[in-house]
């Protein structure tokens, strides 16, 4: 994905020139403070709100007529955003019913991607029944069961306790590292986007720029030491300056 | 200085937050469970005693106020002449409410479609609305067919705006999110209503269905006494006012039955299809213990 420069402003100037090339594969963090226009650069690549300015270029794939690559981008938003009335099942099967595949022919697909979260057992549960870590899952399940090449997440764990956190980012990462999809990742956690992405973009408000680009060494394969170790501090460390030096940069009164 | 006083015994079940899975397994004894049907009961057979005595000892003759022996027996005697003026009644209500129920639905998702369809249609819906409908049975009764056909009108106009106006706040409130989501995956108008805004106005629908369904009966029996018709056709309403003049008043309690168990027919058909389509899933139609 070569992303371009967009501009966008609703009166107040929102983003500013932001200009961000994404690679293959890769997992990057958008983290800043709020109001840096994170959420809004997420959503004008997902196509949900169009750019004052500025383009999103695509790689060579289908771009369909609301200028999206057709099926390859998945949307886990901050809360788990289910449909109440239908199963987990019925959830995850949304985006291919929508595409008009038949709920026979995405059977096994479904249950194949809520196996890769752990929700084998739960496809006849209906989200009232779940925790809000397990419908989570299920929302994670739905970006996913399109096997989309772009995964965009906006904080998506923002509201969950810190061990459900930890373990939905394990898993996160254990998706990612299996399925090769590229994910943009937006947070206001240093801890989350270090201990993810291997590639951070730290974002400055008022308006919203891009202020620091810092690339992280990230093979996915984290373990549980990994919290604890030397390189997670310097890391944190590094981040938790830049992103000092951003929220004191950005805005200036 | 009162005491804290400690009521009956502490729940100690906790279901945490983060069970996988909560149990929804109703957890009523059956003592509760006797107790909750034979408390109401008990208080209506009491009220019916209370009735009973208050006509016995105070001797009340029969014109003024019936016991309730009479009024059972009015409903077995006359129950030739009002089983066709029930069956008018329903046919009204029931009809007027399909009506309304269809006219709504179709209605609202017409007026959700655009803003300016909405702002076009706005005055009528409003001066409709503010318009006591029982004010206009005069002019229906000059410009419909026949009384039956005035009735019908009455009777749907009165149900057709609690059904309008809470199915269009019903697809009206749809998770910003969803939308969201369904415009994503490039979801068509057509799907996004059928998949996504009709099954969330589902609990709208289904609070206007009962509004609806009260309403239909009670505009039904009121426009037929403002239009004082008789014959062939008559529903209970005109029954009860023929009992009336005619100072049956055992057969006017009797009509009044009717009329009292239509409608907790109603209600308890509508409640029933509400619990059937949302007990699965929406708040509203889940038991909770707290």
């Amino acid at each position: 994905m070569r992303g371009v420069s967009k501009v966008f402003s609703n009166g107040t100037l929102a983003l500013k020139d932001m200009s961000l090339d994404v690679e293959r594969g890769e997992f990057l963090s958008l983290l800043g403070p709020s109001g840096c226009g994170k959420s809004t650069a997420l959503r004008i690549v997902a196509g949900l709100g169009a750019a004052s300015s500025g383009k999103i270029d695509w790689p060579s794939s289908r771009i369909n007529a609301r200028g999206l690559p057709e099926g390859d981008v998945g949307f886990v938003f901050q809360e788990p955003t289910l449909m109440p009335w239908k199963t987990v099942f019925g959830n995850v099967y949304l985006p291919l019913r929508l595409t008009g595949v038949s709920k026979s022919a995405a059977r096994e697909r479904i249950m194949e991607t809520l196996a890769s979260v752990g929700l084998a057992d739960f496809s006849e549960a209906y989200p009232r029944e779940l925790s809000g870590g397990m419908k989570m899952r299920v929302s994670i399940a739905r970006a996913l069961v399109t096997r989309p090449k772009l995964l965009l997440m906006d904080e998506p764990f923002a509201a969950l306790d810190e061990f459900t956190r930890q373990k939905l980012n394990d898993d996160v990462l254990r998706l990612w590292r299996q399925s090769g999809v590229t994910v943009i990742f937006v947070t206001h956690s240093v801890f989350e986007s270090a201990y993810l992405s291997n590639r951070i973009v730290v974002m400055k408000a008022r308006p919203g720029q891009v202020f620091a680009d810092l690339p992280l060494a990230n093979d996915g394969e984290r373990t549980a030491d990994y919290r604890t170790s030397e390189a997670y501090r310097v890391a944190t460390h590094e981040v938790s300056r830049s992103l000092h030096d951003a929220i004191h940069a950005g805005g200036g009164h | 200085m009162s005491e804290m006083v400690q009521t009956g015994p502490r729940d100690d079940d906790e279901a945490g937050t983060d069970s996988a899975v909560a149990i929804l397994v109703p957890r009523t004894s059956t003592t509760e469970k006797v107790l909750r049907i034979a408390v109401p009961v008990g208080m209506l057979v009491l009220g019916v005693v209370a009735w009973h005595l208050t006509v016995v000892l105070n001797g009340i003759p029969k014109y003024i106020l019936p016991t309730p022996a009479d009024v059972a027996n009015s409903l077995l005697n006359d129950w030739p002449t009002l089983l066709p003026a029930l069956w008018v009644t329903l046919r009204i209500t029931f009809t007027a409410l399909a009506l309304a129920l269809v006219g709504g639905v179709a209605m609202a998702i017409l007026l959700v479609q655009s803003k300016w369809i909405e702002l076009a249609l706005f005055p009528y819906a409003v001066i409709l609305q503010v318009t006591p409908i029982i004010a206009i049975a005069p002019l229906l009764l000059i410009y419909a067919p026949d009384t039956q056909t005035a009735l019908l009108i009455c009777s749907f106009l009165v149900a057709f705006f609690p059904i309008l106006s809470n199915m269009v706040t019903g697809l009206k409130s749809v998770d910003h999110n969803l939308l969201n989501l369904y415009d994503l995956y490039g979801a068509s108008r057509w799907q996004t209503l059928i998949y996504l805004k009709i099954p969330a106005a589902m609990p709208y629908f289904m609070a206007g269905l009962r509004i609806g369904g009260g309403l239909a009966l009670i505009a039904a029996v009121v426009a037929e006494f403002a239009a004082g018709s008789a014959g062939e056709g008559s529903g209970l309403a005109f029954r009860l006012l023929e009992s009336q003049y005619r100072l049956n008043i055992p057969r006017l309690f009797a009509a009044l039955i009717l009329l009292t168990g239509t409608g907790i027919a109603i209600f308890g058909l509508t409640s029933f299809i509400a619990w059937l389509s949302l007990h699965r899933w929406h708040e509203s139609a889940i038991k909770r213990e707290n």
